[in-house]
């Protein structure tokens, strides 16, 4: 059965490509912001939209978090991307030092990347954590960044998968916890690499 | 382990079409830019930059065609740009499917134009683009430094380029696209003096872009401090392949991707081998 896939529309910016990339590897997707959509779906995906405070600030106008908050209670599907992953951590030090307070699933905050250039734009390889799903048969690729800010990795697991990158130092690139999955790189821009990762995801719904 | 060096073909695109002979051996139809950019997708391309030529804006549908067509078929990063004057035309070519739009001579005229984009979109999105020459008195010699310029290269405005990047960067400019002008159509390779200066004014990245003749041309812009390396007409003509550039990267001892698609279809390394050109592309 082909799995549903509601991607959230909360923001302006490039929707189109996640959507046609998770039509691509045989999802059936529809692009909404409608609650009752977005809970009834396999899987739900939630973009970044510009930087955090956007982000988070679109998401509750949305009830995106609630929304979020229920899927995962019922072990429900989600996918975050880019900004959509930061949102998940405590906060992130983008507009003021003190922290703006994200959803708190996940501990952690998102600060600068300490690196010589910035943003981190480009193919960065991913190093999967073990018994990662969303990696299976991309332990050594490169895929597609572009950020300013991560949450950098303290080494701490819990019941996480985490999936490490480089840039600076080690930040957090991916998490998989239950039925919450992130990725702070774009896989709907990362070529074939992004294509299976997406596949590996839309097959587990 | 570090960000690869990103290896970025450009296309001129005119009323939705592309401009500036390109020539593949096997391509259906050598002017549609959606065919070319699975092409150059599929031949190991890290992202693909578009430049609208389209000389009405009143023919920009066409433009907003072609961004949407190809978005939907090639998964690795798209720029648009080329008469990007207002926040609204890049909301427009960020819903159509850009991941980043390049603006100009607009920035020139209203620098705010930066920070507005950058407010409402994040700065990732915008790429400041610049055409630059080298200083020259009247009678044509250089006098040292670098200045900005509009209409090609032909028209200077009197800006220092290396402070207009660095306050562009300031304004929230997430990268620079520096254009050599002195260097584009020579094919004798990046103007490495100018990228060494940008990169030691700026910290975001940095595209070098004019005067890429060879595979070897591409180590020295990157020594010099690019990030990201862009040409048209040495990729279009298919002298050069995008894996022969990445070879040539790779041996100077910097980090490239490899495309999974590239080892698995072999039939690429054959059809990288296209028909020469007759005559070199025209400086844009």
């Amino acid at each position: 059965m082909t799995a549903s896939v509601v991607v959230l529309d909360y923001g302006s910016g490039n929707v189109r490509s996640v959507v046609r990339a998770l039509e691509h590897v045989g999802a059936s997707v529809e692009l909404t912001a409608d609650p009752a959509r977005a809970a009834g779906a396999d899987g739900l995906l939630v973009p970044g939209v510009g930087n955090f405070h956007a982000c988070i600030a679109g998401l509750r106008a949305a009830r995106g978090e609630e929304l979020v908050r229920a899927r995962v209670a019922r072990d429900a599907p989600v996918l975050g991307i880019c900004v959509g992953l930061q949102v998940l951590y405590d906060g992130s030090t983008e507009h003021s030092a003190a922290a703006e307070p994200g959803m708190g699933i996940w501990r952690g905050r998102v600060e600068r990347l300490p690196a010589d250039v910035v943003p981190h734009m480009g193919w960065s390889p991913v190093r999967p954590g073990p018994g990662s799903a969303l990696f299976e048969g991309l332990a050594d690729e490169r895929f597609y960044f572009v950020h300013s800010y991560a949450v950098p990795d303290d080494g701490e697991r819990a019941s996480r998968v985490v999936s490490t990158a480089e840039h600076g130092h080690r930040f957090v690139a991916a998490v998989e916890d239950g039925p919450l999955s992130a990725t702070q790189f774009h896989p709907e821009k990362s070529g074939d690499a992004g294509l299976r990762l997406l596949k590996n995801w839309v097959r587990s719904l | 382990m570090s960000v690869a060096v990103r290896v970025i073909p450009c296309l001129d695109v005119d009323d939705g079409r592309v401009v500036k002979g390109v020539n593949f051996a096997d391509l259906r139809d050598a002017g549609d830019p959606v065919e070319l950019a699975r092409r150059y997708g599929e031949d190991g391309a890290d992202e693909l930059t578009f430049l609208d030529v389209t000389a009405s804006s009143s023919d920009r549908s066409t433009t907003y065609d072609v961004v949407r067509r190809t978005a939907e078929e090639v998964f690795i990063p798209l720029t648009v740009g080329g008469g990007v004057r207002t926040v609204e035309d890049v909301d427009r070519l960020l819903r159509v499917g850009a991941d980043k739009v390049g603006v100009n001579t607009a920035a020139i005229a209203r620098p705010e134009l930066i920070a507005e984009v950058a407010d409402r979109f994040g700065a990732q999105v915008l790429v400041l683009s610049a055409d630059v020459r080298r200083r020259r008195d009247d009678t044509g010699a250089v006098t040292g430094g670098f200045e900005v310029t509009t209409h090609g290269g032909r028209r200077g405005t009197g800006i220092d380029a290396v402070q207009w990047c660095a306050r562009a960067a300031d304004l929230g400019a997430g990268e620079i696209l520096l254009n050599s002008m002195d260097a584009d159509g020579t094919k004798a390779g990046f103007d490495v003096e100018l990228i060494r200066a940008v990169r030691g004014e700026v910290q975001v990245p940095v595209i070098a872009s004019g005067g890429a003749g060879s595979p070897a041309h591409f180590a020295p812009a990157v020594q010099a401090g690019a990030d990201a390396v862009l040409a048209a007409s040495i990729f279009h003509f298919g002298e050069v392949g995008i894996g022969e550039v990445k070879d040539a990267l790779e041996r100077a001892g910097h980090p490239v991707r490899r495309g999974r698609a590239a080892a698995q279809t072999p039939r690429l390394a054959e059809d990288s081998d296209a028909t020469e050109a007759s005559s070199p592309r025209n400086s844009t």
